[in-house]
């Protein structure tokens, strides 16, 4: 091709070796670390099907050859009430794992309700009506998102405590019931759609209520969307403030274990130290992953495009 | 009479049909419900404006005070509400705040906080793991964007995975990096470095004497459970950085690199010359989120403990205090002696002041070095 470009046979030859030489390097070098993201992976849906002991003896010799067959027995496992003794046989109620998932729902699905709800709101507040103070209380919202969130929740398990609010849904809901990153997302959305639309409302009479929810919300729902995704998932994820305020029974009946996915997860890898129960953990791991992933392969252009300009987790 | 009814005239017809296209019976029903846009604005931002005041003003508000009050204990009951409890103090001194409730101000909390050897200890830990974590992963999150950005076969299905790390539970694969760096022969890393260079077992994590037959390997020291941990932050970290970088990439105009390969330039010196200054702002923003990321570095250091089952303040060792960070010693503090929650929350301001000096000091940089 194009020879003319080259000054002779030579040239060209060398040009096309250096060319396929840089680009196997670079299939090499992306390849590489591919594998270093996917190893884990891999490893985790491997490791949750092999039996429980055969695990065990497979991570004391590394001998592949005595693993034996695959099975779903540690999924059972991880969603039965009852947790059996591996050295004694002897077997202790827990909480399954369904009982988690059932929290997680409960806590993700409202406080992602009232997190967008206080942000559409305020965003809208922000983005086409004219209030004094506006640009001031819009400055201190900003100089929040510097402060290391640990400083509040030093506050915020007090109040927990001083409103009752400990073991009890209400803590895991309503303490994050406003996000300022989501405000500021959801403003600049708002901020897009031209004004020519607000005035024409005004003259239709349409109120400032009614022109938020039959004009913005629909124009900004790819935001909302995204909006809503992120949210969901940082509840899925969230660890900190459910190990302090929600680690263990609830208030008002006290069979009812609070534990949200991540910490339940924790209690898991607590309950036995002996290796012998490692293919369960990993099974574990993989139940509480694979949502994750189920959801990502679903909202994936929405979800990346709101990390992009995010880079908020958990 | 009838006459005028059947023989409408001209006006006639005009005034029916104004009055069936209208909007003034819209406009008449509305006016009364339409409110002045302040009287708007506030309505519509109370909701967000109480969860504000009360779980994000507030308690910034109050921890800056608690960090300031000395021997100040709360479980005790009196005084939970620490700046609350002060107000009203000031207004009816012979309330709350008697028996020896009257608080004390100083920095004694400070004093306690900076001569606490496990702080100190957290500090030192979390600073060098920013320095090494940071900049590596940064730069592999570069090189593969770049490289991602060069190709054609598979970008969407290496961008895919490249992503994957991101919609995963940090305590999740914490448990699953336990298990490949579990320290007996079993282990895939140590299974690696045996086929790969005839290294011997090495024990990563645990506290414990590992015995291997009939040798014993010896707990693990600092470095050998550091590397897993940057490991994992690196594994955890590039996901967002690579996705950033490539939607920078994504607006770089072809024509400049073209431009430059005409004059004969390398693909290195375009790639130093031209791409990274144009990426420059995705650079500044991704350095200065991710310093403040490390340094509130936790669960990713937690999680590849949690297979020992001590807790969620563990952070390896025979005392559990190996790579403990400056926030898992405030965490520590909050759930282990809460009755000095002044203590957690000098912590917290010192955290604050380092956060607030690194940023401060990328923005002095970037003035010099970043290209809008």
């Amino acid at each position: 091709m194009a020879a003319q470009y080259f000054a002779d046979e030579n040239a060209r030859r060398n040009y096309l070796i250096r060319k396929i030489v840089g680009k196997v390097f670079l299939y090499l070098f992306i390849t590489l670390f591919a594998l270093f993201i996917l190893t884990p992976f891999i490893f985790m849906v491997w490791g949750s099907f092999v039996d429980k002991e055969a695990f065990k003896t497979f991570t004391s010799t590394g001998d592949f050859a005595k693993l034996g067959e695959l099975s779903v027995n540690n999924y059972a496992d991880i969603f039965s009430s009852t947790y059996k003794n591996s050295l004694d046989g002897s077997t202790t109620p827990r909480p399954s794992f369904a009982q988690y998932f059932l929290n997680t729902f409960i806590v993700a699905i409202s406080s992602t309700l009232v997190t967008v709800v206080t942000a559409v709101l305020a965003a809208f507040a922000f983005a086409r009506l004219e209030f004094k103070g506006k640009n001031a209380l819009f400055a201190g919202l900003l100089a929040t998102m510097m402060i290391p969130g640990e400083m509040m929740v030093i506050t915020n398990y007090q109040t927990t405590i001083q409103l009752d609010w400990k073991y009890t849904f209400s803590a895991l809901i309503f303490v994050h019931g406003v996000s300022v990153f989501y405000i500021f997302y959801l403003r600049q959305a708002f901020q897009q759609i031209p004004n020519e639309l607000y005035l024409a409302a005004k003259v239709d009479g349409v109120n400032d209520i009614e022109y938020l929810l039959k004009v913005m919300i629909p124009i900004a729902m790819p935001t909302i969307v995204t909006i809503l995704i992120l949210s969901l998932m940082g509840s899925w994820n969230s660890y900190i403030w459910p190990t302090l305020v929600a680690n263990g029974n609830w208030k008002y009946n006290k069979d009812y274990n609070m534990q949200l996915v991540s910490n339940g997860l924790m209690s898991l890898f607590s309950s036995e130290v002996s290796s012998g129960y490692d293919a369960v953990k990993i099974a574990g791991s993989m139940v509480v992953t694979a949502p994750l992933f189920v959801f990502f392969l679903i909202f994936r252009e929405y979800i990346m495009r709101g990390v992009s300009r995010s880079g908020i987790k958990g | 009479m009838t006459a005028t009814n059947q023989a409408l005239t001209v006006e006639d017809v005009q005034a029916i049909l104004a009055e069936k296209h209208s909007t003034s019976h819209l406009i008449n029903r509305k006016r009364h419900v339409t409110l002045p846009q302040w009287a708007t604005a506030w309505i519509v931002l109370i909701p967000a404006l109480i969860f504000l005041v009360l779980f994000m003003f507030y308690p910034i508000l109050n921890t800056f005070f608690m960090a300031f009050i000395q021997d100040f204990r709360w479980v005790s009951g009196a005084g939970s509400f620490a700046f609350g409890n002060f107000i009203q103090g000031c207004f009816n001194w012979k309330g709350k705040f008697e028996n020896n409730l009257i608080p004390s101000f100083g920095f004694e909390n400070f004093v306690i906080v900076l001569k606490n050897e496990v702080f100190l200890n957290s500090i030192l830990n979390t600073a060098l793991l920013v320095v090494i974590e940071v900049p590596l992963t940064i730069i592999v999150a570069l090189l593969i964007a770049t490289f991602l950005n060069s190709i054609k076969a598979l970008k969407g299905l290496y961008q895919t995975i490249f992503f994957l790390p991101y919609v995963t539970n940090t305590i999740a694969l914490g448990l699953v990096f336990q298990m490949l760096f579990a320290s007996n022969t079993g282990g895939l890393m140590n299974i690696l470095l045996k086929n790969l260079f005839g290294i011997d077992p090495i024990n990563w994590l645990s506290s414990a004497e590992v015995r291997i037959g009939s040798t014993a390997l010896p707990p693990a020291t600092k470095f050998h459970q550091g590397v897993v941990i940057v490991i994992y932050a690196l594994w955890n970290g590039l996901a967002f950085k690579i996705l950033v970088f490539m939607s920078g990439l994504a607006t770089i105009d072809k024509q400049y690199s073209d431009a430059a390969k005409v004059d004969g330039s390398s693909s290195f010196t375009i790639w130093r010359r031209i791409t990274l200054p144009l990426l420059s702002p995705q650079i500044l923003y991704i350095t200065i989120t991710s310093f403040i990321g490390a340094f509130k570095m936790y669960t990713g250091v937690m999680s590849v403990y949690s297979a020992a089952g001590k807790g969620a303040y563990y952070f390896g060792g025979e005392r559990g205090e190996d790579w403990i960070t400056v926030v898992g010693w405030i965490y520590k503090q909050l759930d282990l002696s809460q009755d000095k929650p002044g203590i957690a929350a000098a912590g917290s301001l010192v955290l604050l002041s380092i956060i607030l000096v690194i940023t401060a000091v990328q923005f002095a940089v970037s003035k010099r070095r970043v290209h809008y």
